[in-house]
């Protein structure tokens, strides 16, 4: 298991805010990361980092280092498109356009130039398919996707990352709008999808922390506090806010 | 209806009027009081709401009662389709009219969308806050000035230009018209446009940026599909705006009967040729009613385009 992102004294600053402090780590490729901590203690901070989303926020500033396999993202020969199709995102509120389900998913490829009917088709059933929504909407693709359950509109969501053929997959508390069986959906979802991709995700949720992940990042006021396989961190925690935390003293 | 109070020694079977007289707390009741209050309130309420609907009515009446007369003379098929208007020879075809007025909101429209869609875009999404906020209200402000200024504009530079540019003797014609109406319409247009495009959800646009989409695609891909009903809102206000508009038009148009198969030829439209003629025909005759036809026609095609905008909301409010 390789190391796929590499963060090396990460500073993030918005205006006069200082969101992320000193932060290093390794994120491994093809496993699942968690990050977990109270709001505002800079876990979608970092997270939004790695596709470079912070960017639309006027006032970040960034010091400091961030390598998605050996490259540094943030130099300037860097192209953002370019990362964030290898970057994938799937959001707090599940935010499909207001398309149908075909379009929706084939909005990416098309995106990045993929023009024939039958190539497209192929990739959005591929792509559903791995979202494990093929076999609920495959015989109503042209339906808009708004008319699909808050779950499923998730599971699309992922699907349309998914379709762009991503290395890395972002979930910024993907689940924390849904309720708890397509919580549990979008979780085995999320255990399977860990053999071919990267996944990190934020959550606000220690428990779903512990079901899912391999790794788990606990952040605290924009530092890190404690990073170390999941199973470690929350059976034996080496640090006392660590401990505090997950075992529900504050948070 | 409100429950009768429980009857008192003073105010039982007392007439409303000399109870209201009656100034001693105890001796006029607060619910009766009320009860009057209200009833009377909503009576003045639908009063009013009925005396809109009987002035649209009665105009509806009125324009289409006194244009109807002109079937006694004419039938319908010369007044819809033949170009030969003259009054003096009894000949009211209407069609050039119609024709103007089409071929110009069309030739409007073809000019401005376009122009008011990128304006939007450029206002909603690329504009520095300090300029959106000096922006705004000045094209807030252009949506008020009276026509009758960008006819004037129209007629002593637009015109002018026009000969200069293209080498013909007039100027005057559908082109002259449609780009003053174009300058006329395209602060309503693009302002509405502005608002229906900053009201697309920041999660589209995060969407589509995640995707690693460019600024342009996610405003072409996302933001105008998603924000398409409001932009046929727009469109059908500023057609509603070009179709009526009378003072501008008659100033640059040239005001000539003849059918606008050209864009520099002197032409006449509905509106025009109607503010043109009205004051000087005989009362009783077929050229008035058929000028409150053409403007009959003109109430139709506004009221038509307003059961679309209504359409279009309700459509917008259910997606």
């Amino acid at each position: 298991m390789g190391t796929l992102i590499d963060i090396g004294k990460l500073h993030l600053y918005y205006g006069a805010f200082h969101a992320l402090k000193n932060v290093s780590m390794d994120i491994p490729e093809k496993a699942i990361t968690a990050f977990i901590g109270p709001s505002g203690c800079g876990k979608s901070t970092l997270l939004r980092t790695l596709n470079r989303m912070n960017d639309m926020i006027p006032g970040t500033r960034i010091e400091g280092r961030i390598a998605v396999g050996g490259t540094d993202i943030y130099s300037k020969e860097v192209d953002v498109e370019t990362l964030r199709k290898k970057v994938g995102m799937v959001f707090q509120q599940p935010n499909p356009f207001p398309k149908s389900i075909y379009d929706n998913v084939a909005y990416g490829p098309r995106l990045h130039g993929i023009r024939s009917k039958g190539q497209l088709d192929e990739i959005v059933e591929t792509s559903l398919r791995s979202a494990v929504l093929w076999d609920e909407v495959k015989d109503h693709l042209k339906r808009s996707a708004l008319s699909l359950s808050g779950g499923q509109q998730q599971r699309l969501c992922i699907a349309r990352a998914l379709a762009v053929n991503p290395d890395i997959l972002l979930m910024d508390e993907a689940t924390s709008a849904l309720d708890p069986i397509s919580t549990l959906k979008i979780e085995e979802l999320a255990q399977e999808l860990k053999d071919r991709y990267t996944i990190v995700m934020v959550t606000h949720n220690m428990h779903q922390a512990a079901r899912v992940s391999n790794q788990t990042v606990f952040f605290l006021n924009g530092e890190v506090v404690e990073y170390s396989d999941t199973e470690k961190l929350f059976s034996n925690p080496r640090d006392q806010r660590t401990e505090d935390y997950i075992s529900g003293r504050f948070g | 209806m409100l429950q009768t109070p429980p009857p008192s020694p003073v105010s039982n079977g007392v007439e409303l009027g000399s109870s209201l007289k009656s100034s001693s707390g105890q001796a006029f009741d607060r619910k009766k009081r009320l009860s009057f209050y209200n009833r009377s309130f909503k009576v003045i309420c639908i009063a009013s709401a009925i005396f809109v609907c009987l002035i649209l009515f009665t105009i509806l009446f009125f324009m289409g009662r006194t244009g109807i007369l002109t079937f006694d003379t004419v039938s319908p098929f010369t007044f819809f389709f033949s170009s030969e208007w003259a009054p003096e020879n009894d000949q009211y075809g209407a069609f050039i009219f119609i024709f103007g007025t089409f071929a110009l909101t069309f030739l409007t429209m073809l000019i401005s969308v376009p122009l008011s869609v990128i304006i939007a875009v450029f206002l909603a999404e690329m504009t520095p806050t300090w300029l959106k906020t000096m922006l705004r209200p000045v094209m807030d402000l252009l949506v008020g000035i009276p026509s009758v200024v960008y006819g004037f504009l129209g007629m002593t530079i637009l015109i002018p230009l026009l000969r200069d540019l293209t080498g013909t003797s007039m100027g005057d014609g559908l082109l002259a018209a449609a780009i003053v109406l174009t300058i006329m319409v395209l602060p309503t247009i693009s302002r509405i446009t502005d608002d229906a495009i900053v009201a697309v959800p920041k999660k589209y646009r995060d969407a589509s940026y995640a995707l690693g989409s460019t600024r342009f695609q996610t405003i072409v891909r996302v933001v105008l599909p998603a924000a398409k009903s409001g932009i046929m809102y727009a469109v059908i206000l500023g057609m509603g705006r070009a179709i009526g508009e009378t003072m501008a038009v008659v100033m640059v148009i040239g005001n000539t009967p003849q059918l606008a198969d050209e864009l520099f030829k002197p032409t006449s439209v509905l509106t025009s040729n109607i503010v043109m003629q009205i004051s000087n025909v005989p009362f009783d005759s077929s050229w008035n009613y058929a000028l409150y036809m053409m403007g009959f026609l003109l109430l139709i095609i506004s009221l038509v385009m307003i059961v679309l905008v209504r359409l279009i909301q309700r459509k917008g409010v259910k997606s």
